[in-house]
């Protein structure tokens, strides 16, 4: 190269310049399934659909699926907890959300949650904390009757995943995700 | 000190290497006649103690891969295998868990040593954050080799810091996804974390190489902080330093075995000897204690960062959390550039030396035991919970006072039943919690870097510092005749 300086790109630079593309583009190429390998894999997206019967759950009282790797509390609540969780001014609430709007209105007692703390991400405990609703272990959490966060350090609500009452199965079915 | 070669190759053999890969050379200058402060004290053997404790735990950690099976089906049993039935399995377990905790026990003297002595100071920034890279592998290391066991408390740990990842605001999700290779700690988690804590010691291993290249070329400081002058100052790390750091590591390896020997959980949690279950969370979920400080910085901020009085937040808590946590590790890398003061060395700096050992230790143990305890533990209260139920008899108001909400409510009930009108109110205490002494010494613990440091460093007057490393070793007398020598 010494002294070959030429004010017009030659053959060799255009070879130079377009390997050396070809090899970045190639290197950047490769990484993407590097990098996606590590997202969720086909069978762990596969079940992320349950069906559960919610008939069978007593009033008052509340199962827990697992649905996804995580646990989701589905609530057979008293006419008490829904005359609660409507009395509150829920404008005022650090995630401000009326309780109609986390129920099916045609069946208020029923209550379906992810059981994951928004904070950071433990399973609340139920019947506990200051609100008779959820209480969380671990940092202190507390969430009312329809599973808002009313006290501690978690950020929202607990979260309803989608979910409906199967066809044909008189409103004893449900089938989240 | 980078100095001059003095190796001699004396064999035939020797000198045939030598001329081919000179790896007997790098070994004699740099262990053997490699030129090092003659006032060094036993502060400065962690770093063999730290080399061992590396080696230490490669070698369990390999001799452990061989039994272990990374399935969230077997891995508990796995361990309980290895723990019963493989020949000094136990041995090699506890070696390797107890290793773990000795590491940072290691690791957090000698970078309070670092500290002390001002030894992140010119030119010895690029030691000093190479050091903390290690720091941060380490703490990524032993937290994933902590999930591996496959018990209660490895399972909520990984929960609680990938989810740390998710307070992230928008991308938070994808990123716990991609991390976890599901919707929640699983399978794929374990197999990943597995992979990767094989890894790291190695990754480790390689910057440690360079850690100590960058210490060889200004060579060590030491406690005086004054530069070696010349040979007057130093000895050859051989046989000095080296028999030095070996007593030195026999009595960290005394207390190393007391544990492995006579208290193997002690620094564990029992709740590990419960198999995973994603469906109920321990009461208490604590990480090792060696993560406890950051973990308390974590759970102190319950507030959000935004306009006060309106509605308008920029950071949310959570979120504001995980960035102090971050921040605490951060501001150690900019440590050089936030001590203003010229002085190494905090024998001869009276302000800074009553911040660092008065404020700042005190601040960082601290944080360590609020990162045990349960946020909410109630350290201080004024006054007592009382509960009040007031309605009026006839145009008199009445108000009843109760202890426990349970008396008061049954006591409404009752007038209820009668026709009264009732209304109640609680009345509530100060209390002063552990989560707010967390957030007193996080507040604490930030000052003494980005407020204290600079600004000591202004207005502190130095003491009077020894001419030479020579002189402050030796009496006065002779310091004076060896100088009129």
């Amino acid at each position: 190269m010494s002294g070959s300086e030429t004010t017009h790109p030659d053959r060799r630079d255009f070879l130079f310049i377009a390997s050396g593309a070809f090899g970045a583009v190639a290197t950047g190429a490769m990484a993407i399934p590097l990098i996606d390998q590590m997202n969720a894999s086909r069978d762990t997206l596969a079940v992320a659909q349950i069906r559960v019967d919610v008939s069978q759950i007593p009033d008052g009282q509340q199962v827990t699926v697992e649905w996804r790797g995580k646990p989701v509390f589905i609530r057979h609540r008293s006419a008490r907890d829904i005359e609660e969780a409507r009395e509150v001014d829920w404008e005022r609430l650090r995630d401000p959300q009326p309780d109609e709007a986390r129920i099916n209105p045609e069946h208020p007692e029923l209550l379906v949650m992810v059981g994951v703390c928004t904070h950071l991400g433990c399973v609340p405990l139920a019947d506990q904390g200051d609100y008779n609703g959820w209480f969380c272990p671990c940092h202190g959490s507390h969430y009312d009757t329809a599973g808002r966060i009313r006290k501690g350090p978690a950020p929202e609500n607990l979260a309803v995943p989608e979910w409906v009452f199967v066809d044909g199965s008189d409103d004893a079915v449900i089938e989240i995700g | 000190m980078a100095h001059e070669s003095t190796y001699q190759p004396q064999a035939g053999i020797e000198k045939w290497m030598d001329d081919r890969l000179p790896v007997m050379r790098l070994v004699h200058d740099s262990f053997v006649d490699f030129p090092t402060p003659k006032n060094l004290n036993y502060w400065y053997t962690f770093g063999g103690i730290l080399t061992f404790c590396l080696v230490a735990q490669i070698a369990t950690g390999i001799t452990l891969a061989m039994h272990y099976v990374a399935n969230d089906t077997m891995a508990f049993a796995s361990v309980e295998h290895i723990m019963r039935d493989v020949n000094f399995g136990w041995l090699i377990r506890y070696s390797h868990a107890v290793g773990a905790s000795m590491f940072f026990l290691a690791v957090y003297l000698h970078m309070f040593r670092g500290m002390y002595y001002g030894s992140y100071k010119a030119p010895r920034e690029v030691l000093w954050i190479l050091g903390c890279i290690i720091f941060l592998l380490m703490m990524a290391t032993g937290f994933m080799g902590y999930v591996l066991p496959w018990g209660q408390m490895s399972f909520w740990g990984a929960t609680v810091i990938t989810s740390l990842f998710g307070a992230i605001p928008i991308i938070g999700d994808p990123i716990q996804q991609w991390m976890l290779g599901g919707f929640a700690v699983g399978n794929p988690a374990l197999n990943r974390f597995f992979s990767l804590h094989y890894l790291l010691p190695f990754v480790i291993f390689g910057m440690v190489v360079l850690h100590v290249w960058a210490l060889h070329v200004p060579g060590n400081n030491n406690p005086t902080g004054i530069d070696a002058k010349g040979p007057q100052d130093t000895v050859p790390f051989h046989p000095y330093y080296t028999v030095k750091d070996a007593f030195g590591l026999v009595i960290f390896m005394l207390i190393f075995a007391g544990f492995v020997f006579f208290a193997p959980n002690a620094l564990g949690h029992p709740d590990n000897y419960i198999p995973a279950n994603n469906l109920v969370t321990p009461a208490h979920i604590v990480p090792e204690w060696y993560l406890l400080p950051f973990y308390a910085i974590l759970r102190s901020i319950t507030f959000d960062f935004g306009i006060p009085f309106t509605d308008i937040i920029f950071i949310k808590a959570k979120f504001l959390g995980v960035i102090a946590m971050f921040a605490s590790i951060g501001v150690l890398f900019v440590l050089p550039w936030l001590d203003t003061s010229k002085v190494r060395s905090m024998r001869y700096r009276p302000i800074m030396r009553f911040f660092f050992l008065i404020i700042f230790l005190p601040a960082c143990v601290g944080l360590g035991w609020v990162g045990a305890e349960t946020p909410a533990k109630v350290l201080y209260q004024q006054g007592e919970f009382t509960y009040y139920a007031d309605y009026f008899e006839g145009e008199e108001l009445t108000t009843l006072t109760y202890d426990t909400a349970e008396e008061r409510d049954h006591a409404v009930e009752s007038l209820v039943a009668v026709g009264t009108e009732v209304e109640i109110r609680d009345g509530t205490p100060f209390q002063f919690q552990m989560v707010h002494l967390g957030l007193i010494l996080t507040i604490v613990y930030f000052a003494y870097f980005i407020i204290i440091m600079p600004l000591v460093g202004i207005i502190e007057t130095p003491r009077p510092m020894p001419a030479s490393i020579a002189e402050s070793v030796l009496p006065r007398s002779s310091a004076s005749a060896a100088a009129a020598e």
